[in-house]
């Protein structure tokens, strides 16, 4: 059966209820973002500055933060997208996938609305557009992909394993710390570069940092993470199939 | 043709700390090659039935007796440990009303994400939105948050949408048991329409007189399997029986637990349709014979019968004395003797009836025995147009319910 009308009236929900309630609303989607950049700015001109090329350091770490808090919080909220809405579950059945999904779908509309800042810090900075632009949306994809990835397989583990719960937020830390969001990957000294690149985030980091620049691609990398990406989507639908069966079982 | 046929379904739960629930568990168990010992129950026992296009199926059983599983099996949302399955048609399933509600959105937002979730296209709920809303009696507040609705209103909207479901299996878990009378009786209504424009329909219930007025075929479930399955009406009274323990017969054939005294012992008492079969579920526009076997042990008094019927909320509906049998002012000689007496169809109305007995002496009054509740039947209206109801399906109220002359002319 089509459910795609689902997953849409789902992604709703988790938007609307997001800005619901909140006196700010859709502001602080923007604030966020900008803050972040904001201290990640002022840290690292005063202690260390990295070369991030024609790109100037603030735009260089928003274009970074903004794909970085898509990724954040839709696998956190991917990740307990069934242990919070156990009667999803347990009185009523739908592909399940749609639930972490959806999850991840509404992050991605946070993301959506975070863009003109970018637009408007490189309007500011003056940076010249090229026709690499034109990958930017690819990059975007594969990110989807491979945060729908670990949202769907953290969310399936979350229902038998409650650790998940505990773990995510180290992982995440982590997994910031390497990635390339407020450092260029090409600081990494050539020898470490290929054990980089198997934070599967690099490459699409990179590339989609590139696309906004018009820097030059580093494919090798990018296409270390594609694969990834593409391994890791296969395997966490593998996974989710394997356990979905149980999840009014188990949850 | 068969809308579903389930095989030698099974399911097995365990007890306690089943599976490992945390990565700490799952590593002790394969350190040590060991599982925690584990007790396993098993919820269903190879159930296996069918249920026919447009039939309307009601499960009835005690809390525990694996009818919530069985829904949930049939809903997919859980899986059978073993058996096989086979669904024709669109499954739409209530187990609850109102799954995936949020409170922060409005009447009119629910409507749309629970209706997706219950399987409704967008297109369809479009349709159909009015009637929800009108159904609900919620208009003025289609735009408020639903929590700050009452939880009065909010089962109103819930239920609403889930009556415009329109699946062609429509499975039902108690749902009814929510709101006012006024409420309950609209929802019992649209599911009679449901039923009636031949979709599947199965439902489970506590409340007997539901399953009974709107499902043909029930069946009991009892520890997980099928004890009883056949006409609504038999399987309730079956089931209500050994409830209460007593049902349209019983028998005293020791001197020592007869009710009685040294003139008159009870033996025998039982409820019949008008051929003298044995019933417990009576058709609301057919005869009901109540008989009684008693026993006169010492002849020469003059010995009245006499039986008292209530209702299911205690209420006498009548007592009726045997003063017009011969007996009224001839003693008895000692033997065993029947009576019988006749309720018309047509007068009773539907539900359980409680029937006591006494056998009385009036002159001076003397009680040789009363016993209570000593037999119970069930009064079922099938609702074929031509009882008191007619085309109301809703809950009629009223002790008895007589089918009356009318007449009507136009002035």
């Amino acid at each position: 059966m089509d459910r795609r009308e689902l997953l849409y009236f789902l992604t709703r929900r988790d938007i609307a209820v997001r800005y619901k309630q909140t006196l700010i609303g859709a502001a602080w989607v923007l604030l966020q973002p900008l803050v972040s950049t904001l201290i990640l700015t002022v840290i690292f001109s005063a202690f260390s500055r990295f070369d991030t090329g024609a790109a100037p350091y603030p735009a260089f770490v928003l274009c970074g933060i903004l794909v970085w808090l898509f990724v954040y919080s839709a696998v956190t909220t991917a990740s307990n997208s069934f242990v919070g809405n156990v009667n999803l579950v347990t009185k009523v059945y739908f592909p399940r996938l749609i639930v972490p999904l959806a999850a991840t779908f509404a992050a991605g509309f946070d993301f959506l609305v975070g863009l003109p800042i970018l637009a408007a810090a490189l309007l500011y900075y003056d940076v010249s557009i090229s026709a690499s632009l034109l990958l930017a949306p690819l990059f975007i994809f594969l990110v989807l992909l491979q945060t729908a990835a670990f949202g769907i397989m953290f969310a399936a583990l979350n229902v038998r394993y409650r650790d998940v719960k505990f773990a995510l937020p180290f992982f995440l830390q982590i997994w910031m710390l390497a990635s390339p969001i407020f450092y260029p990957a090409a600081i990494i000294p050539e020898k470490w570069r290929l054990l980089f690149a198997i934070n599967p985030l690099t490459g699409l980091l990179e590339g989609w940092r590139s696309s906004v620049f018009g820097s030059s691609f580093d494919w090798r990398l990018i296409g270390i993470s594609t694969v990834a990406t593409f391994v890791l989507f296969i395997a966490a639908i593998a996974v989710f199939r394997s356990m979905e069966d149980d999840f009014a079982d188990d949850i | 043709m068969t809308a579903l046929e389930l095989e030698n379904i099974s399911k097995r739960y365990f007890l306690g700390e089943n599976r490992a629930t945390s990565i700490r568990d799952l590593l002790t168990a394969v350190a040590t090659g060991r599982r925690r010992s584990r007790r396993e129950i098993w919820a269903l026992k190879n159930i296996t039935f069918s249920v026919a296009e447009g039939e309307t199926l009601g499960i009835i059983g005690h809390n525990g007796a694996g009818k919530s599983t069985l829904l949930k099996i049939l809903s997919r949302i859980t899986r059978p440990t073993t058996g096989t399955g086979k669904i024709r048609g669109r499954v739409g399933s209530l187990l609850e009303v109102g799954t995936g509600f949020h409170n922060e959105l409005t009447g009119r937002e629910n409507i749309y994400l629970n209706g997706a979730i219950l399987g409704m296209r967008r297109s369809e709920i479009e349709t159909k939105f009015d009637e929800i809303v009108e159904f609900s009696d919620l208009e003025k507040f289609l735009d408020t948050p639903v929590k700050h609705y009452s939880s009065g209103m909010y089962m109103r909207l819930a239920f609403a949408i889930a009556a415009h479901l329109e699946p062609e299996i429509l499975i039902v878990d108690e749902v009814l048991a929510v709101g006012d009378i006024n409420f309950q009786r609209k929802c019992l209504a649209k599911m009679r329409d449901v039923g009636e424009s031949g979709r599947t329909v199965i439902f489970v219930s506590h409340d007997m007189q539901a399953v009974t007025r709107l499902c043909r075929r029930a069946f009991w479930l009892r520890g997980g399997e099928i004890v009883r399955d056949g006409p609504a009406a038999e399987t309730v009274a079956e089931y209500l029986h050994e409830q209460s323990q007593t049902g349209s017969f019983k028998s005293w054939p020791d001197d020592a637990s007869a009710p009685g005294n040294e003139f008159v012992r009870l033996r025998q008492m039982r409820v019949c349709d008008e051929h003298l079969k044995t019933l417990s579920a009576a058709d609301i526009r057919r005869p009901v014979i109540v008989e009684i076997t008693y026993q006169v042990l010492q002849g020469g008094k003059i010995l009245i019968p006499n039986l008292h019927f209530f209702n299911e909320q205690g209420v006498c509906i009548f007592v009726s004395h045997d003063w017009f049998s011969g007996w009224r002012d001839r003693p008895r000689k000692e033997g065993l003797y029947v009576s019988r007496v006749r309720i018309p169809g047509n007068f009773l109305s539907e539900g359980w009836i409680y029937v006591g007995v006494a056998v009385s002496t009036y002159k001076p009054l003397t009680v040789h025995f009363a016993e209570w509740d000593a037999v119970t039947f069930n009064v079922v209206d099938n609702m074929e147009g031509d009882s008191a109801r007619g085309d109301y399906a809703g809950v009629l109220p009223g002790i008895v319910r007589p089918v009356l002359d009318w007449t009507t002319e136009q002035m």
